[in-house]
């Protein structure tokens, strides 16, 4: 199927300034209406007329969607509000600094000035088949392209993959799920609907059309940090192809509170290699209590990749995941030049 | 409304790819219409039932039957519900997420769909070596016992023959029934060639784009069927002048008078006395 890169076909752009007059749009052209953040993500989908909607819905204009608050020692930060702003805000670098490294770490200056965090963590997958226009599982067809004997899925998934092995491209997603973000969503019908962020993301087996839990007509509305991690010992890693700019192969995201030589409690995530950004629980449990040396490390990073299932090209994955679940429990030491 | 979704592959061929789900509402509204249209017929209809002192006259000619005529063997019963409860999960994993609740139906769907696949050939091997195998059948042998309960139906007494051990509609829902299992489980176990399960070698080009999509259509479309029948089989099997059928499904007998009341003895042949006779 060719990718058309020209002008996009013509849609009714609309720019409201409320939520409220937002999702009187989305309800009123149903399937037909798009929502548009940061515009990275869509602009790909419209240029290459895989989607056409009927309207655009620019979020964009909507001053409540933006900003960063300081609300009970955590932080609340407007879906809206920009990858850049979020790296400049001192209160992120104060508290949440593995937020600041992940948006960082998300694609170029450029990108970050434009793109949001809302739409950072709502973005499509990015694998190529599902992007070219097939009829692979996710687009409502019947086979996952990515998934055969001589398809190019180095980028692909190694865990819970169900007949879709798309992954999440997400910088900030482990991040916020290791920092215990707490989602708001405003729903279809006018509700408020907060979930943790590790219950934001849905995979495959749950919902194979979709990354998260919005359904048509809902909104991220803001991104609420609450305190109880902040100031921890965080670690992020993004592991890529290009430094400059890339999504990651894999990543991973974790915070570590210390009682004396021993982990009091850890949270981490890793992104890359499933559809949803991945809560490692059973290495949380794992390390509770111990020391954070290389055997803890070890330990941790072999029940991490515990059931992965490679495919054609993406076997790598399985140690590079393993050692940057050691690095995020054992640190990594500075690198050194002998010559 | 559409009835099939179509894709474009690779080769910008113009493929199936699924049964419109649109028609599940179209199954729900069919089957819900049916009860609706059903009830109210029974409620309103003249169908000819037996006077109790006829059926009175029949028990006093047979007292050499035993009260209690065996229906349904053990096995026949256990067949029966392990196939109704894989049928149930097949229905609830398939279109509940189409319905909109989310869960991992993936699994639990093919997993169901084995049992019924291993229910279904114990069924077939059992009926064919213990049962009557032929007595569950429709053929054109049956077109004056149609005539008749059509007759019945509206009112009219007519002595044409009554139902063997299993009354018309019965037979002509194991028909439908029959069909619409065997295209699901059939396309479902070549399906499970596309996903990840310990029995099967993922193989997505077993066949090709337009014999998949064939195949995926046929599994809708009779899962759509399913629906619809397994409405209509739980209904009748909830109505009050079927229980005693429903009860002999459970206990595995029914009772002289119901079987002289229902049956034609001719038909189906009780034989030996005892507590409870078998055919």
């Amino acid at each position: 199927m060719a990718v058309i890169r020209d002008p996009m076909p013509a849609f009714e752009f609309f720019q409201p300034t409320s939520v409220e007059d937002a999702q009187a749009l989305l309800r009123r052209y149903g399937a037909d209406a798009w929502v548009l953040a940061g515009g990275l993500d869509s602009l790909d989908w419209l240029k290459d007329r895989i989607k056409r909607p009927a309207a655009l819905v620019d979020l964009g204009t909507i001053p409540g969607l933006k900003g960063i608050r300081d609300v009970d020692g955590g932080l609340e930060i407007g879906a809206m509000t920009t990858l850049t702003d979020l790296v400049r805000h001192p209160l992120v670098r104060e508290r949440y600094s593995i937020l600041l490294e992940a948006a960082e770490a998300a694609a170029s200056p450029q990108i970050r000035n434009q793109g949001t965090i809302g739409g950072n963590v709502s973005q499509d997958t990015r694998c190529w088949y599902y992007r070219a226009g097939w009829p692979c599982y996710r687009a409502g067809g019947n086979i996952c392209y990515a998934d055969t004997p001589e398809s190019i899925n180095r980028e692909h998934a190694i865990l819970q993959a169900d007949r879709c092995v798309a992954v999440n491209p997400s910088d900030t997603a482990p991040a916020l799920i290791v920092l215990d973000a707490q989602m708001v969503i405003r729903t279809a019908g006018g509700t408020e609907r907060v979930v943790p962020a590790e219950d934001y993301f849905v995979g495959p087996g749950i919902d194979i059309t979709r990354m998260t839990i919005l359904e048509p007509g809902d909104l991220l509305t803001a991104i609420r940090l609450p305190a109880t991690w902040a100031g921890a010992t965080f670690y992020f890693e993004k592991v890529r192809d290009r430094q400059v700019w890339d999504f990651a192969l894999v990543s991973v995201a974790s915070a570590i509170i210390m009682n004396g030589s021993g982990i009091e409690r850890m949270r981490i995530a890793v992104n890359g290699v499933s559809a949803r950004p991945l809560r490692l629980q059973a290495v949380e449990t794992l390390v509770r209590g111990r020391a954070a040396d290389e055997m803890t490390a070890v330990a941790a990073g072999n029940l991490a990749i515990d059931g992965a299932q490679p495919l054609t090209f993406n076997a790598y994955k399985v140690p590079l995941m393993r050692n940057l679940v050691k690095r995020a429990i054992r640190g990594v030491e500075p690198a050194t030049w002998n010559s | 409304m559409e009835f099939l979704t179509w894709g474009r592959n690779p080769w910008d061929q113009s493929i199936l790819t699924h049964v419109s789900w649109d028609l599940l509402w179209a199954a729900l509204f069919a089957g819900v219409a049916f009860l609706l249209a059903h009830g109210g017929y029974m409620l309103l209809s003249a169908h000819r039932k037996r006077h109790a002192a006829e059926t009175d006259a029949l028990e006093a000619a047979r007292p050499d039957l035993p009260p209690r005529i065996v229906r349904h063997s053990l096995a026949a019963r256990l067949f029966h519900w392990v196939m109704a409860a894989a049928m149930f999960t097949l229905l609830v994993t398939a279109f509940l997420p189409i319905a909109g609740v989310r869960f991992a139906w993936v699994t639990w769907h093919w997993m169901a769909g084995l049992v019924l696949t291993a229910s279904i050939l114990f069924h077939v091997i059992h009926a064919t070596f213990w049962l009557d195998f032929w007595s569950i059948w429709v053929g054109p042998r049956d077109m004056p016992e149609l005539k008749a309960e059509v007759m019945r139906e509206f009112g009219h007494d007519v002595p044409g023959p009554r139902p063997g051990k299993y009354p018309l509609g019965n037979r002509l829902y194991h028909f439908t029934i029959v069909i619409a299992a065997l295209a699901v489980v059939v396309t479902g176990l070549f399906m499970m060639v596309r996903v990840r399960t310990p029995f099967f070698t993922r193989n997505p080009y077993l066949f090709g784009d337009a014999t998949w999509g064939l195949t995926y259509v046929l599994h809708g479309m009779g899962g759509v069927a399913l629906v619809g029948l397994v409405m209509a089989h739980v209904y009748f099997a909830v109505r009050p002048e079927k229980w005693w059928i429903t009860k002999s499904m459970i206990l595995g007998w029914i009772t002289r008078r119901h079987y002289l009341e229902h049956h034609d003895p001719d038909r189906w042949k009780v034989r030996g006395a005892g507590p409870a006779a078998r055919l």
